[in-house]
């Protein structure tokens, strides 16, 4: 908490000497709204709207579908603010591989089609509380620090897929090794995690032998970390693409 | 552009995504409420990247470079999740996650008669909150 | 060896024999028997040599003081005068006996090396108290005695009377004990020292202040222990113990402790005149009391029993005229051939399959099934009633004699005490008769139906019978002689006036015995009686345990059988209900003190449960509440939690938020 307020303040300081270095920073007020901001905002309402929809709808499929809405409007708003390659790496990897794992993973746990009138639980109420809370508080911790500050987005873009390639495999080199053991141990994790759910779900009925007796099926519950797999592989071409 | 407008994008997605984990009961729908929230960061890790490039001369980049790395545990995380929640459901036949409560005291509400004491205890903790 | 090293030999043995036995019982059975038998053989001998060298004259005395306490000093003392030394030799013979016999009378019993064990304990416990110079090494002794004779009473524990029995035996000789207790520190206090010779020695120079009220307090104890009225009552209750068990304690061990006792600090009573008086009294109720009860008694050890408290009242009332040395006269013989009637009665109790003298009156031919037993108690019987030359007579006699002596002008006692006891040691005598008659009668003169044949009693069994009708019929008559060397040197032999009187009050009550005998045996074969006999294939010990255990259902109380042909119902007439039950003693105790104790157990219980425990519930119900508040919040599902969490996240946050901006 005294962090958020740390970071408040900093970004007021920084607000300011923004302000100091570039004078244009003055010519735009609170709420003068150019071309990009009314785009901006109105794919951010709808962005917001389908997020609110992916949250309430009572259709569990029809939630991943908005989803990809939420995750598409995004993306639009990436590109929004030049940074195209992470724009495109959004829709990729979210709208392309993680909606889809989401999607079989409803069908695999046999989700209701159609309307569902239990997709709430009880403790909806609360849930609206302390989210409502939560947004109020944010909101007005950003609007009260970021009131004027402005981003310049003439000049070259500062998302674009050589700038951030060269960052990237400049910079961030190490942790993007690092990340990809993580992406592997992800992958071995899902793996034991299948095969130690359907090693106990065939034990109870016999014994030892149903570890033999269930190999026929064991095919089946690798289906989910080969997708997982399948991802990572979309996600580190992707990232090899960008670097190029 | 004012760095308001995606920052508070940002906000409301993130608790768009919270309202969503804390309410819906499907543990997939959970899981899509946490995809939000890690996109509003995203969003707000890209705004505030973009921001500083221009005002700071920062060239590091490391708010771009972190949403690549976020987008990436997300994918893994939610790889590890499905599996889980896959896991859960073959164990126990429902991925609702208010019916996976072990870790109640004082009763094993495993049983299909849980639900009632589930329903209305969910009232209660509804009422307290 | 010293005779001191002997002498410490003679307890030690039996002990270790029983720590031995208790550690070896389970894992090797063969080592039981020999691990029994030897040591109390052992320690016989040893107590032979130790009187041998003794031989009556000045007393052996030792001591070693372990540690010292502070304050009166405990030693560990040994005191071996001529009284020691003898009743150390007849615990030893009757401890032998006991063993011997039980190895054959238990033979079956799953829990022999326990029970062995806890003989040896008992007898050497009693060894410890014979020799002891030291009161308090004496109280260790007499103690073990008690939580001794507690576990082998209720050996049958499976059935209620024992269990009963045995807490009865505890709690009422611990009635005693707490008094002598008391009695033993006042006295130790008076005297400066625990060593009897010391004590006496202060109580010979005048030193004790208060006797009258030291003598009361030991006699309290001695009343428990020896069964005297009023505290005799768990001896006849005792008889749900094992015969052995039976023949041990009523022979040589825990009931002649008592007697013994007084025996040894005897100047301590004399000089207190009122308890003098005190003993003569509550040894002439027990004597007349006991005889008339032993007269209306359906269970042949219940009989004994009674007729064990009247002979301790006999040497007690030798011990109120101040003539220990008649006391302990009578304590041997009678050890002797009490030990025989009891053990005797075990094999009747096996051969007939029950314990109950109606039912024997109705069996043929059982003394042709047992002839030791019919022998060598037809001997004990005639010992008991004192009939010449059996040893019971002798010393039977030096009791009359010694209390006719005190009818004169003695400095030793006071007149009363000495005709107390006289009319009453008198008046016993013809109940004596009278109900060793009737045992006698009743037993084995029964007429019925054929005995049952259980075969050959066990040859351990029956030799002892033999080797303890020697002393019965031989001992009086060779030691009444030799034996005031040991004691005080005061005669013991038999005066012409109680002779006759004695002799003759005896036969007039075997006669009249007899004669009601006679009158009701016509009418006998005509008043069928259920004879129950148990499981006649089992041992000896299987079978008394079922006898008593049928005896209550059978015949509708422990005691008594509902049996008009029982001569003693005709001579004791309107008397014989109130004697069949003790005269009511256990029903006056229940009335003063068990259902006092009860009303305030369940007065306590009461207050236990509702008071307290009010009080108790409503300190734990804020608790309670509290907890049951808390237990509401952990439903187990997570998203309450976390809603919890961020909810507090978010009231933090912000508080945060104002308190830096300042607002």
């Amino acid at each position: 908490m005294t962090l958020i307020a740390a970071t408040a303040a900093a970004a007021h300081a920084t607000a300011a000497h923004a302000t100091a270095t570039t004078a244009a920073a003055d010519t735009h007020g609170f709420l003068s709204p150019t071309g990009v901001e009314i785009a901006f905002l109105l794919v951010g309402l709808a962005t917001f709207g389908a997020g609110l929809v992916t949250v309430t709808t009572r259709q569990l499929v029809h939630a991943a579908l908005w989803l990809v809405v939420t995750l598409g409007g995004l993306a639009v708003e990436y590109l929004l603010l030049t940074a195209e390659f992470i724009a495109w790496v959004q829709v990729l990897i979210y709208v392309g591989s993680v909606v889809v794992l989401l999607l079989f993973g409803l069908m695999l746990t046999k989700a209701p089609i159609g309307r569902s009138p239990d997709a709430d639980s009880g403790n909806r109420w609360a849930a609206l509380t302390v989210a409502v809370a939560a947004a109020a508080a944010l909101v007005w911790v950003v609007v009260d620090a970021f009131r004027t500050t402005w981003i310049d987005l003439d000049g070259p873009a500062a998302g674009s897929t050589a700038v951030t390639g060269a960052s990237l495999f400049q910079n961030w080199v190490l942790p993007f090794e690092a990340l990809s053991v993580l992406l592997l141990a992800a992958l071995v994790g899902a793996i034991v995690l299948s095969r130690k759910a359907k090693a106990e779900m065939s034990s109870p009925p016999v014994n030892s032998r149903a570890v033999t007796g269930s190999s026929p099926s064991a095919p089946d519950s690798r289906n989910h970390p080969i997708e997982g797999n399948r991802l990572n592989e979309g996600t580190s071409q992707a990232e090899q693409e960008g670097a190029r | 552009m004012h760095l308001a407008y995606p920052a508070v994008l940002s906000a409301l997605l993130f608790c768009t995504g919270l309202y969503g984990v804390l309410a819906r009961r499907n543990a997939i729908l959970v899981l899509m409420s946490v995809e939000l929230m890690l996109n509003a960061v995203n969003l707000n890790l890209v705004a505030f990247d973009v921001w500083l490039s221009k005002a700071a001369q920062d060239t590091l980049h490391s708010g771009q470079a972190l949403t690549l790395f976020t987008i990436a545990i997300a994918a893994a995380e939610i790889g590890i999740g499905l599996a889980i929640v896959l896991a859960v459901y073959r164990n126990r036949g429902t991925s609702d996650i208010d019916k996976l409560r072990d870790s109640a005291e004082g009763h094993e509400s495993d049983g299909p008669d849980g639900d009632a004491l589930t329903a209305e205890e969910t009232g209660k903790a509804e009422a307290a909150a | 060896m010293t005779t001191t090293t002997l002498a410490v030999l003679v307890p030690l043995l039996p002990f270790l024999g029983a720590a031995a036995g208790l550690l070896l019982g389970r894992t090797a059975p063969g080592f039981v028997r020999p691990l029994a038998v030897v040591p109390a053989l052992a320690s016989l001998v040893l107590a032979v040599l130790v009187a041998v060298r003794q031989g009556g004259g000045q007393a052996i005395d030792a001591a070693t003081e372990l540690t010292p306490t502070g304050s009166v000093p405990i030693e560990l003392a040994l005191h071996i005068d001529g009284f020691a030394a003898l009743v150390a030799i007849l615990v030893g013979v009757v401890a032998s006996c006991v063993q011997i016999y039980s190895t054959g009378y238990l033979r079956d019993d799953p829990r022999y090396p326990s029970y062995a064990a806890l003989v040896s304990l008992f007898t050497s416990a009693m060894l410890l108290v014979v020799y002891s110079g030291d009161l308090i090494v004496l109280l260790v002794g007499w103690e073990i005695m008690g939580i001794c004779s507690y576990f082998l009473v209720g050996h049958y524990w499976e059935t209620p009377e024992a269990r009963a029995a045995s807490i009865k035996a505890f709690l009422v000789t611990k009635l005693g004990d707490v008094p002598f207790l008391i009695g033993l520190f006042a006295l130790a206090t008076d005297a400066g020292s625990f060593r009897i010779t010391k004590v006496l020695g202060t109580v010979a120079s005048g030193g004790l202040h208060h006797p009258t009220l030291v003598a009361l307090l030991l006699l309290a104890g001695v009343a428990g222990k020896s069964a005297q009225f009023p505290l005799h009552t768990w001896l006849p209750d005792a008889m749900a113990g094992p015969t052995p068990v039976s023949a041990l304690i009523h022979a040589a061990t825990m009931v002649a402790a008592g007697v013994y006792f007084i025996a040894r600090l005897l100047p301590v009573f004399e000089a207190s005149q009122a308890a003098m008086v005190v003993l003569a009294v509550m040894a002439a109720v027990t004597m007349v009391g006991s005889g008339l009860a032993a007269l209306a008694q359906d269970d042949i050890k219940r009989v004994l029993a009674y007729s064990t408290i009247g002979q301790l009242g006999y040497m007690t009332g030798a011990l109120a005229v101040g003539d220990r040395g008649a006391a302990v006269f009578h304590l041997l013989s009678h050890g002797a051939f009490k030990a025989l009637l009891f053990l005797a009665a075990g094999v009747i109790i096996h051969a007939a399959g029950t314990n109950s003298l109606a039912a024997m009156s109705r069996m043929r031919g059982l003394r042709d099934r047992v002839p030791d037993a019919y022998w060598t108690m037809t001997v004990a019987l005639l010992a008991l009633a004192a009939i010449p030359p059996f040893s019971g007579f002798f010393s039977k006699e030096s009791v009359l004699a010694a209390e006719h002596a005190a009818t004169g002008h003695t400095q030793l006692a006071p007149v009363a005490a000495g005709w107390i006891t006289l009319v009453a040691g008198l008046l016993t005598a013809v109940l004596t008769a009278a109900y060793a008659m009737r045992l006698w009668l009743l037993a084995f003169r029964g007429r019925g139906a054929e005995a049952p044949d259980h075969g050959r009693q066990p040859l351990t069994m029956t030799v002892v019978l033999w080797v303890l009708a020697v002393p019965s019929l031989a001992l009086g008559g060779l030691a009444y002689r030799s034996l005031p060397d040991w004691f005080d040197g005061r005669d013991l032999t038999p005066t012409l006036t109680t002779s006759v009187l004695g002799t003759g009050l005896a036969l007039v009550g075997g006669i009249l015995t007899y004669a009601a005998w006679r009158h009701t045996t016509a009418v006998a074969a005509r008043v069928p009686l259920g004879a129950v006999a148990a499981h006649p294939e089992g041992g000896a010990g299987l079978v008394e345990a079922e006898a008593i255990a049928g005896h209550a259902p059978a015949y509708g109380g422990v005691a008594s059988a509902p049996d008009l042909t029982d001569p003693g119902r005709l001579l004791l007439g309107p008397l014989y209900r109130h004697a069949a039950v003790g005269f009511h003693v256990d029903a006056v105790y229940a009335a003063l003190f068990v259902r006092p104790v009860q009303a305030g157990a369940s007065l306590v219980r009461f207050l236990d449960r509702e008071v307290v425990e009010t009080y108790v519930r409503g300190a734990g119900a804020l608790p309670r509440l509290l907890g049951a508040a808390v237990r509401r919040a952990q439903t187990g599902n997570v998203q309450t939690y976390v809603s919890a969490l961020l909810a507090g996240t978010v009231v933090l946050a912000v508080a945060a938020l104002l308190v830096a901006t300042g607002v």
